[in-house]
């Protein structure tokens, strides 16, 4: 090994290593959401499943027929999830005790810092100012990676499109309504005010002087206002929130301080590892005579022909 | 094949014919054999016929899975979005593929000549082992044709997956390197072989470093996940040493397990350096893997206790942990620990071949089997989901041998030595046009104008 090729090897491996640096990793640091961001209230004990929010999305987004209409309260019977038909369901819930069964609308929660963004390779979501998800079909390659970061289990997957498949989820009426400040079609139509719409700090100061005001009627707590870094979105609830099939061991983290530690440890083997293996190779082969021996054979052999 | 060769038939595995005239790519494509005597070997090979009825039943199903769409071969799960083609296609056969890296640091920068003549196999079973997770992933994405899009269009350098497709296409351009020496030596093309043992060193450097931050990455794709992984596969701290760590005995184990379905079904291939030092390799990879295997023991002990995460063991998911911990970690470890002291190569070869069923049962475990462990209900694959997964890896399978039966990797080319270089060039351009007798005649003419 002549230290020309060492040198040219250094050089090599280090432009291969610096292609692909996630240069941006160690900047993710903790986002708390955009100052003026929007939110909804979901005052849980207001709502009486009549599935007015669903109808309401379906017309706004212009989704497909629905399997089965929406004043068909059958649906209660099982548990539903978000899909490509339908961006928001509304579940029923047993709350035992005698306690009358609470309902309990789902959609995306739009978290200030969204697992589905973060664990996008080609950045196909967006948390605009407003506090929306948004997401970019143009560009996304479908590897549902977001469905698997989703921490909700929320984006759905157009999977029967064989050429344009898409994910499909709730992306809070943003081209049609909050981008001009109006609420989206859920909270309009909503008949209750379960939902209320307003800048997210806001809600939180409202929900906190319900609870003060009428501890009885709810738990004192509201999911979402800390949970995984906090989300646009947040529910008020006469139960707790798992027995309304809200996740509380999810944590107030959001999902990218999962990642940090090896998106941390990135930069190092990157730097590290060319110096480090190559003086390996130097020591293991500095007094082998077998392995300089090797490497001018063959060149001599290769010059030969 | 070994018939044939009894019956007379040459092995290629220099330039030229035993007459002196060089093999042209087609007699190198059909092994040096007839074409009817390649057909008829192809079909007396009872291998082939079942490989036949996959690709008859399977590659419909493929062209069927792009026409249709996903929902015609998977159940389209909102809650499993990543089916077998993830769970056992890229995330079973990367770790697998780390042989690649491996023997090329150990031969090129750890200067253990002692592995080379198994070097090319370990290269090549990373090339290949990459190229079809990438053809998984291909049949996966929603929008395959969409897959450059993180190279040219859209960035998002935040994401493990964006690490994860930039690391695997440099490292499969990297391998493809690697590799083409031998496809050099065997078209005949010095020139290729001299360039690309220069950059020798620098490829196999950049090799370790994309191998320990992609197969992490892939471990770490799951920590965007920590609801959804059971908490005994799942680690926050520990995720992407798990998968990079058991990667290193999951790679040597392949490299034995390939070697070992080499020396039954075409030993005719192998020459005498590797047949002879087969053993002895096989022997020092097994150490190798142990070594790995302890350390990958370890880490998942260490991670269960950092977390706490012991009580998990009552419950059936525990069991199922133990279970895949003793298939693909102790029993292998003891097997080998055994195999190597006595030297005993079966036991060895049988162990090897548990670390590789280990090494699928943990990630289709991560990605598939227990993963949505919350969720009331279990997701069973479609069963053309399964048939794509097997007829892709029996194209794997095909294509590995077709590799195998020709490029140097079991056998060294021999140089032609023995001649002076203008006949080389001159035979490359002539021979076609001539008939074989002729340019006999006018080699032995030239070669004694030249003494």
């Amino acid at each position: 090994m002549k230290r020309r090729d060492f040198l040219k090897g250094c050089l090599i491996s280090g432009a291969a290593a610096s292609l692909g640096v996630p240069s941006k990793s160690l900047a993710v640091g903790s986002f708390e959401g955009y100052p003026d961001a929007m939110g909804i209230l979901v005052d849980t004990t207001r709502c009486v499943g009549c599935r007015s929010c669903e109808a309401a999305c379906n017309k706004e987004q212009k989704l497909p027929e629905p399997d089965v209409p929406f004043d068909d309260l059958s649906v209660f019977e099982e548990k539903r999830r978000t899909t490509e038909k339908a961006y928001t369901v509304v579940n029923r819930y047993e709350a035992g005790d005698g306690k009358d069964p609470q309902f309990r609308k789902m959609q995306c929660n739009h978290c200030n810092e969204p697992g589905c963004l973060t664990s996008c390779f080609v950045n196909a979501y967006t948390k605009t100012r407003e506090g929306a998800v948004i997401y970019d079909s143009k560009i996304c390659v479908g590897c549902r990676t977001c469905m698997v970061a989703c921490p909700f289990n929320i984006p759905a997957y157009s999977y029967s499109s064989a050429f344009n498949p898409v994910v499909k989820k709730c992306i809070f009426c943003y081209h049609t309504r909050l981008k001009y400040g109006k609420p989206p079609a859920c909270v309009e139509i909503c008949p209750r005010e379960v939902l209320t719409f307003g800048l997210r700090s806001d809600l939180i100061k409202i929900a906190h002087e319900r609870i003060r005001e009428t501890p009885d009627r709810y738990i004192d707590h509201l999911y979402g206002e800390k949970e995984l870094g906090g989300t646009s979105w947040m529910y008020l609830a006469a139960v707790p929130p798992e027995k309304i099939g809200l996740d509380e061991t999810v944590g107030n983290e959001p999902i990218i301080s999962n990642v940090k530690e090896f998106l941390g440890m990135v930069p190092m083997v990157l730097t590290i590892w060319p110096a480090l293996f190559t003086g390996f190779h130097l020591l293991a082969t500095r007094n082998k005579d077998h392995g300089a021996d090797h490497h001018t054979h063959s060149e001599q052999e290769d010059g030969k022909k | 094949m070994n018939k044939l060769i009894a019956s007379g038939a040459t092995v290629v595995d220099s330039p030229q014919k035993s007459s002196g005239r060089n093999w042209t790519i087609m007699e190198k494509l059909f092994l040096g054999l007839s074409f009817q005597q390649y057909i008829a070997q192809a079909i007396r090979n009872p291998f082939n016929w079942v490989f036949g009825i996959i690709f008859a039943i399977g590659i419909p199903i493929i062209i069927g899975r792009f026409i249709f769409g996903l929902s015609w071969v998977t159940h389209s799960s909102y809650d499993y979005p990543w089916g077998l083609f993830l769970g056992f296609g890229l995330f079973g056969m990367v770790p697998l593929s780390s042989s690649g890296f491996q023997l090329g640091t150990a031969c090129e920068v750890f200067g253990r000549h002692d592995l080379e003549p198994i070097e090319r196999l370990g290269l090549l079973n990373g090339l290949l082992g990459y190229f079809f997770a990438v053809i998984f992933l291909l049949c996966d994405l929603g929008q395959p044709w969409r897959l450059p899009y993180p190279m040219v269009l859209a960035y998002g350098p935040a994401a493990v997956l964006f690490l994860v497709a930039w690391h695997v296409a440099t490292y499969l351009s990297v391998q493809i390197a690697e590799v083409s020496v031998s496809f050099f030596e065997w078209i005949g093309l010095p020139i290729g072989i001299r360039a690309i043992r220069k950059i020798t060193l620098g490829m196999t450097v950049s090799g370790i470093i994309l191998s320990t931050l992609h197969q992490g990455a892939l471990g770490a794709l799951f920590t965007y996940a920590p609801g959804k992984v059971h908490p005994l596969w799942y680690s926050s701290s520990f995720q992407w040493i798990h998968f990079f760590v058991s990667s290193i005995p999951g790679g040597l184990c392949m490299v034995i397990v390939v070697s070992t379905i080499a020396s039954k079904t075409m030993s005719w291939r192998f020459d005498e350096r590797f047949k002879d030092s087969l053993d002895r390799i096989t022997i020092s990879l097994a150490k190798g893997a142990s070594m790995g295997l302890a350390t990958y023991l370890v880490i998942k002990l260490i991670s269960i206790a950092h977390d706490n995460k012991w009580g998990y063991f009552l419950t059936g998911y525990g069991h199922w942990y133990l279970v895949e911990i003793m298939i693909g970690v102790i029993i292998p470890m003891a097997l080998l620990a055994y195999s190597i002291h006595h030297k005993k190569v079966a036991i060895i070869r049988f162990g090897a071949l548990l670390v590789v069923l280990g090494i699928f049962l943990n990630r289709l475990n991560t990605a598939y089997i227990t993963f949505n462990w919350k969720l009331p209900y279990r997701e069973i694959p479609h069963w053309r989901e399964v048939a794509i997964c097997i007829t892709v890896y029996s194209i794997y399978i095909v294509v590995y041998r077709f590799i195998l039966y020709r490029l140097p990797i079991f056998y060294q080319w021999k140089a032609a030595e023995e001649l002076a270089p203008a006949y080389v060039a001159e035979t490359e351009t002539r021979h076609q046009r001539r008939a074989p007798e002729e340019l006999a005649l006018a080699y032995a003419a030239k070669a004694e104008n030249d003494q």
